[in-house]
């Protein structure tokens, strides 16, 4: 026989047994949440629009009962990413830590590689600052939310004042420091992990991955702070 | 010169140890690393002290026993040098320096510097080989090799299994050394045939022992005395899935 029966939940779980399996699951979701991080930024940009009326439309579309089971399924799949990033994570962390019961007196840091070193804590509050985002403008659980009617939320009013507090534009702000850390280090890091390096190519991915890591900081939290200098008033 | 030490003695695995204290006063710059413990160890038996346990063999860099941490930097501060091949004139006249053992719930310690790494002699054994009749010597040319992969596999078959790499590891990964080992055979045709159950098994074995997981940091690759490259880790991992992912299941076997 070419092939041995193997049941394909026995590989699944052996897959998942090894860490480089774990690290995979890792990536994958990782892609998937980076994806989300994008779109989403494209989202939050429409805030600058000439047209004002123009997030609020985007937020009408997504909102949109005939687009219900999309968002819901996208929802979803995010959910499920997240959970088993977070899942693999916390294994993994789990593992690393077992694996030196005794520290050092003396351990130097080589290299420096600060992004690489805090990815869970980095990983963890940005998950709470997510948290915190969904009840502050999806459930309208932090501030009062309004609405142009049912399924409008007038997402540009919320949004600035929203971040008129000081507090909430500061959590905002680190949250996403802490986010462009972990997604530099995540975005060269899921290439590794999914077994691509190459000498002439993954300097430029580390690069990249600075770039679009700064991209995604520069661009989410100039919105807090067009709000505070009053650049962007309602 | 003098040389001030802070070195782990530990009598035994199930003593607690602790750190003491020491002066070399008389360091030759040209002594290596090893030779000025050789001299404390000397005044320590002439003092009726327990001399301290440290591993060591060939003393020319390439056996891969000598190694300890030097200032939390395994094999201390200069690169791409075992401590055996690092010498006194690195270090000043007064320099405090803390010698520690590698540390990981894989190399348990022996005596003071002295740790077991049998663990890298089981993973080995799960796959760090390949299966050949052997016979008479075949003809050297016989089976082509590309001069890159030639060159690539010699890069990794440079590892000469220190554990430096998880001794440095902030989680304790052996990930670099069982990449260079599954890369150097991975790279070569003698290694095809067992190439990907080559990468399950030897992974296997070392989650058995207890290692951590790659985080990606590249703590290994800044102190590995034979500069082996992050570049093999990114090779293992591709073996590893794509023997998983399409494979037809006698590397699950494995
Ligand atoms: C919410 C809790 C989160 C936790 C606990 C967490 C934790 C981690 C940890 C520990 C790593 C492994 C780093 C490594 O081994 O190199 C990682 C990798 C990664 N994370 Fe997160 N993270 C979280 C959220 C996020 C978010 C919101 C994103 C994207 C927007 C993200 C994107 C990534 C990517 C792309 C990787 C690279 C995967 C790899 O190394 O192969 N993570 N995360
Ligand atoms: S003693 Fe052989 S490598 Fe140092």
């Amino acid at each position: 026989m070419s092939t041995i029966a193997i049941h394909p939940i026995h590989r699944a779980v052996r897959f998942y047994e090894a860490p480089i399996g774990k690290k995979a699951v890792m990536a994958i979701t990782g892609v998937m949440l980076v994806g989300y991080v994008f779109a989403h930024l494209l989202g939050n940009l429409q805030i600058y629009s000439s047209d004002a009326e123009q997030i609020n439309r985007y937020a009408g579309f997504l909102h949109n009962p005939a687009n219900a089971a999309a968002l819901w399924a996208a929802r979803s799949v995010l959910l499920l990413a997240v959970a088993l990033h977070i899942i693999a994570a916390t294994q993994l962390w789990l593992q690393n830590r077992a694996a030196r019961p005794i520290g050092y007196v003396k351990k130097a840091d080589l290299p420096a590689s600060y992004a690489a070193r805090t990815m869970i804590w980095s990983g963890p509050i940005v998950g709470a600052f997510v948290i915190f985002h969904v009840l502050h403008l999806t459930a309208g659980k932090v501030l009062e939310l309004r609405e142009l009617g049912p399924n409008m939320p007038d997402v540009r009013y919320n949004v600035i004042t929203g971040f008129s507090n000081p507090w909430i534009s500061g959590f905002y702000i680190l949250a996403m420091i802490l986010l462009c850390l972990h997604l530099y280090h995540g975005m060269w890091s899921m290439f590794q992990s999914l077994g691509i390096s190459h000498p002439r190519y993954t300097p430029l991915v580390k690069k990249a991955a600075a770039v679009l890591a700064i991209a995604v900081a520069v661009g989410n939290c100039s919105i807090p702070i067009a709000v505070l200098t009053g650049l962007l008033t309602y | 010169m003098k040389i001030i030490l802070h070195i782990w003695r530990q009598r035994n695995a199930d003593d607690k140890g602790r750190m003491a204290r020491y002066e070399v006063p008389n360091v030759n710059e040209h002594m290596s690393f090893l030779e000025m413990l050789d001299v404390l160890n000397e005044d320590l038996i002439a003092k009726d002290e327990e001399p301290v346990a440290f591993d060591h063999d060939c003393r020319e860099g390439i056996c891969g026993m000598c190694g300890s941490m030097v200032n939390g930097v395994a094999h201390g501060p200069k690169p791409g040098t075992t401590l055996c091949q690092l010498h006194m004139r690195f270090f000043k006249d007064g320099d405090e320096l803390y010698l520690e053992p590698w540390r990981a719930r894989a190399f348990p310690i022996v005596k003071d510097l002295v740790v077991d790494r049998s663990a890298f002699d089981r993973v080995m054994a799960a796959g760090g080989f390949i299966s050949v009749a052997t016979g008479s010597a075949p003809d050297g040319n016989a089976i082509l090799v590309p001069k890159e992969d030639a060159d690539r596999a010699m890069d990794a078959a440079a590892c000469i299994g220190c554990g430096a790499c998880v001794a440095m590891c902030p989680n304790a990964s052996a990930s670099l050394f069982l990449a260079a080992k599954i890369s150097h055979l991975g790279l070569l045709p003698q290694g095809q045939p067992e190439r990907h159950e080559r990468a399950v098994a030897m992974v296997a074995q070392a989650n058995q022992e207890l290692f951590g997981a790659c985080t990606n940091i590249g703590e290994c690759e800044a102190v590995c005395p034979k500069e082996i490259k992050l570049e093999v880790i990114a090779r293992m991992n591709h073996d590893f899935l794509l023997a998983k992912l399409a494979g037809r299941g006698a590397a699950e076997e494995g």
